[in-house]
């Protein structure tokens, strides 16, 4: 009963957050700050992890794939679509559901046990709307962006392998990320980034808010919010694959 | 003037407040004062509406709060002020960002009038103006409680809630930010409600005081009703500090 319960106030939070705000001009003071820090500030971690992911995909595609009968391209190749089709978009959101997600489950949640957001309320702002849709949307709008670099960046961690190792050449590597290209790949991709970037800045506002008692409740909303909308990714993910590729 | 009328409010089965009515008049600083956990602090929240009470009237001038849908409540909140317990400053804002925020959501007036509005507030609660571009982590509980105070009147408002003023104070600061609170409720005829266990407040500027206990109105009265009442729990409750006790002697 309890998951019908938190399902139910979910949707009534976010009801409450995706209507217009009540004034613009506050919005628009929030929405670069919120572009700023959600997105910008994650292009580092996004740029290390797939360069990383990147090489060691190459590395370990070729060493899984010596056979004669496979071409010499197919580890780039494998190695792409890998990328396009899982990393850059699913576990690049499950890594910033950790980053993102507790940031802004502690950020909310800090206001709520510090009476902020009962102050705002008092104010008569609709503090969900204040607080949240900034974040929603300005996440939303910068996950497309990190996917699309991070698919680059993993690419080019690839391409890297090739030029500091003797695994697979360049020419090899360069064949295969460009072979029987299907364009459509990056575009499930980038749907499935825009529902993930979603339920993550979503649940996670949703568990910040609801926070109460102190600094260790704070912890919990926090720890929640990544584990709950990892669980949703993963579900989100299986649900959107089915629905496009199948 | 905000009339309570029998207010009923349970948690989960636990009856927090029960029929408790009262009258708090515009100009005066009426106190609500009580033990930990008599319902003092659920008795303000409901006369806000942060808490949806079981039974009852809450009438902010004829009008009844638990009939008000929502966008009829936030129209009514731009007309209350509040100062918490924690003063609940917005961290991201500096001090004169905080005052200017109700302003900059609710008021039609240009951004300049507004920092002079808010500059005026800051000023009137005795801040200094180097102060003003301070983050609230960066000045001290009694400088914070003041920026709470210059806040919520920012926006003139008709009524103003206070929450445990000197919660974390020194005595001499607490007498400062009480004789603030009395005095602008003076000045701008505001109707005051002070949740208070501080009985140096009570004494200092109480005019029309509450007390409750376990959830019920026991007694009412002012200041100087309260060293001849003979309400039990209220003597065991005002009287409990030696100091306290002689005062009463001295005024019998």
């Amino acid at each position: 009963m309890n998951i019908f319960k938190e399902v139910g106030r979910y949707v009534l939070l976010m009801k409450r957050v995706l209507v217009l705000p009540d004034r613009w001009s506050m919005f628009f003071r929030q929405f670069p700050k919120e572009l700023e820090k959600l997105g910008l500030q994650s292009l580092p971690i996004v740029i290390i992890i797939s360069t990383f992911i990147g090489a060691i995909m190459t590395i370990q595609t070729k060493l899984n794939t010596e056979n004669p009968l496979l071409p010499a391209y197919s580890t780039g190749l494998v190695t792409r679509d890998t990328l396009l089709l899982e990393f850059s978009s699913t576990i690049l959101c499950l890594i910033l559901a950790g980053k993102i997600g507790s940031n802004i489950a502690s950020e909310i949640g800090t206001m709520r046990i510090t009476e902020q957001i009962d102050a705002l309320e008092i104010m008569g702002v609709n503090s969900a709307n204040y607080l949240i849709l900034p974040k929603v949307i300005a996440f939303v709008v910068m996950m497309p962006f990190l996917v699309i670099f991070s698919m680059a960046v993993g690419l080019i961690g690839g391409y890297l392998v090739g030029v500091f190792s003797d695994v697979i050449t360049t020419a090899d590597y360069l064949l295969g990320i460009q072979y029987a290209f299907i364009p459509y790949y990056v575009f499930y991709s980038l749907v499935k980034s825009l529902v993930f970037a979603f339920l993550i800045s979503s649940v996670a506002a949703y568990y910040g808010y609801y926070a109460n008692g102190g600094a260790l409740d704070v912890g919990r909303a926090s720890t929640n919010a990544v584990v709950n909308s990892s669980i949703l990714i993963l579900f989100f993910n299986l649900l959107i694959t089915n629905l496009m590729l199948n | 003037m905000i009339e309570v009328k029998n207010i009923d409010k349970s948690f989960d089965g636990n009856h927090v407040l029960k029929n408790v009515s009262a009258v708090f008049e515009d100009g005066k600083t009426n106190m609500i004062i009580g033990a930990s956990g008599s319902g003092k602090t659920v008795l303000m929240k409901s006369i806000i509406g942060l808490h949806r009470i079981d039974k009852g009237r809450i009438e902010y001038d004829g009008r009844n709060l638990p009939d008000m849908r929502m966008k009829d409540i936030r129209v009514l909140r731009r007309e209350v002020g509040m100062l918490f317990q924690g003063s609940a400053l917005f961290d991201s804002l500096s001090v004169l960002e905080n005052v200017m925020y109700p302003l900059e959501m609710f008021s039609p007036v240009s951004k300049e009038e507004m920092e002079i509005r808010a500059r005026f507030c800051l000023k009137h609660v005795n801040l200094e103006e180097q102060s003003f571009k301070l983050p609230p982590s960066e000045i001290s509980g009694g400088m914070q409680k003041r920026v709470a105070i210059a806040r919520a009147i920012a926006l003139q408002p008709k009524y103003l809630f206070c929450d445990e003023p000197n919660s974390g104070l020194d005595p001499k600061t607490s007498l400062i930010i009480d004789r603030l609170i009395h005095d602008i409720t003076v000045e701008f005829n505001i109707t005051t409600i002070i949740n208070s266990h501080d009985m140096n407040s009570v004494m200092e500027i109480g005019e029309n005081i509450i007390f409750i206990n376990k959830g019920e109105k026991e007694w009412e009265g002012t200041k100087d009703d309260i060293f001849h009442a003979d309400n039990e729990e209220l003597n065991n409750f005002v009287f409990a500090s030696e100091l306290y006790k002689k005062v009463k002697i001295a005024n019998q």
